[in-house]
């Protein structure tokens, strides 16, 4: 019977995975597959043409620029990953131990998501009031007298691409290490306190480590949303600042497909390579 | 838990209002200021009070196409929609049993969840390219968006299976139930308020989606897709307008989806279980 068995579960198991599947393998495996592929081709001012070089690569890998421009994109990701982490931790920790009844908890939650939903775009372009040349940053700024010139480095800089980055992505913090405290045994910080533990060491003895699996999945949702962007520095610095996705689509532009792919395959890899190091932290299909 | 707020709270608490603050000060900015006069600038102060900026939404554009675009990232957005619930819902289903190749499947919705969105608007419009396919927002993009959208409706999914409590199929089946009726009569109405999680992630992530439809949405733009191409060339608060009314349209989505969630939740504890209760 349970050979039998075994195969009708795999059977219907993969019928029923069979959707799933025709779209991932359609949109996500024949892409990159593609891109691997027209990565090794060579382009006229024109045209793409099936060859298989190494060019893209070699040009690549000996531009000076791609290595400061890999340099720029670790840094937006390092900052914004622990800011995100600092206020997302905060924010969470506060819902989580501080908000006592249940409704208030959902409400304020919801309240930190609904940002989510909303549209990027206009999330970013809603900062030019606030941090333009004329801006209410400037303006407050100026009648406080703190400054006497305007400051030109609040708009259109990696300042603002760190905002912004912080202002979108902060949400994917706060989620998954509420998620994780609620799960928190409340016993266990009265043990703590019995025992005589600060609150503060209740933080840090026994918070946070229990709270580790949460922060590795903001971690990873963090650090692949800014490694693989390229709108929101090109917007929030008014093109002066550049990072791999832009180095992607700005061959994207120039119709130079084979060098925006071999981009995207080292962009791909530097992706994979650092959240394999964060996976080995967490084992998300337990956590869910 | 009945002692006093320590100081720590209201540290926290004003910590917590300042994020908020920081979370939705720039999208009510623009909200009054799209309220500008006519000769109204994009920043601070008001230069008068009016709708201009709003009816100038409604009539005949000089650039774009506001209003074809958003019937498509309408239409999109149901779409994708529909798909990432029936698809989430199966796939859900699925990986609860074991099947070969179930750990590589899980391993491709990660990375469908990871990978740079442009890679997939590259791969995708490279592929059509060579193929001699024209992009389109119905094909190339509709699909493009799903491997964003399909990932958080099957981690949904997986976190509602992971708290399932499977003795109720049992008694399905003990009741002679085939495996299609105790889905359909069982498994399906019990999970039904996360479907309205899963509807709403998949409607407005597709709604709002641009860089997987950058490349691959063809001729006819979307709606992320026009407003973007407007920060280029238009420079008055026509500009907050739209926004603020896309944003409007998106917070009425949402609380759609969320008060029927609540509403469901709430019919069902009402109607629900009388288990406990009975006569002895």
């Amino acid at each position: 019977m349970s050979s039998k068995q075994n195969f009708s579960d795999a059977l219907s198991g993969w019928l029923m995975a069979a959707p799933l599947v025709i779209v991932l393998a359609l949109f996500l495996v024949l892409p990159i597959a593609m891109i691997v592929v027209v990565s090794f081709w060579g382009a006229t001012e024109f045209s793409i043409y099936p060859a298989f070089k190494l060019d893209n690569y070699e040009f690549l890998l000996r531009s000076s620029v791609t290595y400061s421009v890999y340099l720029k994109t670790f840094m937006f990701t390092i900052i914004s990953w622990a800011l995100c982490l600092v206020i997302g931790f905060t924010v969470a920790y506060f819902l989580a131990f501080h908000v006592r009844t249940q409704t208030w908890q959902i409400v304020l939650f919801l309240l930190c998501t609904v940002p989510f939903w909303t549209s990027n775009i206009i999330r970013m372009i809603s900062w030019v009031p606030f941090l333009g040349r004329n801006g209410i940053a400037n303006q407050t700024l100026m009648s406080m007298g703190v400054i006497e010139q305007p400051l030109e480095w609040l708009l259109f800089s990696d300042f603002a691409v760190v905002l912004a980055f912080v202002h979108l992505y902060t949400l994917f913090m706060v989620v998954p290490i509420f998620n994780t405290m609620m799960r928190i045994d409340k016993s266990l910080l009265e043990a703590a306190r019995d025992a005589g533990a600060t609150g503060f060491q209740t933080l840090t003895n026994v918070i946070l480590p229990l709270t580790k699996p949460g922060i590795m999945i903001g971690s990873i949702f963090v650090v692949t949303l800014v490694m693989g962007d390229f709108i929101t520095v090109r917007f929030m610095s008014g093109s002066q600042s550049a990072n791999v996705g832009r180095l992607i689509s700005n061959d994207v532009a120039l119709l130079r497909y084979p060098s925006a792919a071999a981009t995207s395959v080292v962009l791909l890899i530097t992706v994979l390579i650092t959240i394999g190091i964060m996976l080995r932290f967490v084992n998300i299909r337990k956590e869910l | 838990m009945s002692e006093q707020r320590g100081r720590s709270f209201y540290v926290l608490a004003g910590f917590f209002i300042l994020f908020i603050l920081f979370l939705y000060g720039p999208t009510i900015t623009i909200a009054i200021l799209s309220f500008q006069g006519p000769r109204g600038g994009l920043t601070f102060p008001m230069n008068g009070v009016s709708l201009h900026w709003f009816y100038n939404l409604f009539e005949q554009q000089a650039v774009g196409d506001i209003w074809g675009s958003f019937r498509r990232s309408l239409a999109l957005g149901l779409m994708v929609m529909v798909t990432t619930i029936i698809v989430s819902v199966m796939g859900g289903l699925a990986f609860r049993k074991r099947f070969i190749g179930s750990g590589v499947l899980f391993y491709l919705v990660i990375t469908s969840l990871i990978i740079p969105s442009i890679l997939i608007s590259l791969g995708v419009g490279l592929i059509f390219n060579q193929l001699d396919l024209d992009v389109h927002w119905t094909t190339s993009g509709f699909g493009s968006q799903l491997t964003w959208t399909l990932p958080f409706g099957l981690l949904i999914m997986f976190a509602v299976f992971n708290r399932f409590d499977k003795t109720y199929e049992e008694a399905a089946r003990d009741l002679g139930a085939t495996s299609w009726q105790t889905i359909r009569h069982v498994v399906l109405p019990i999970i039904a308020p996360s479907l309205i999680g899963v509807a709403l992630f998949g409607f407005t992530l597709s709604y709002d989606e641009f860089a997987r439809t950058l490349l691959t949405a063809g001729s006819y733009n979307t709606l992320p897709l026009e407003i973007f191409g407007m920060t280029t060339n238009v420079t008055s608060p026509v500009l907050y307008a739209l926004g603020t009314l896309t944003t409007v349209f998106s917070l009425i989505i949402i609380a759609i989806f969320i008060l029927s969630a609540w509403w469901l939740n709430r019919s069902r504890v009402r109607a629900g279980n009388d288990a406990g209760d009975g006569l002895v």
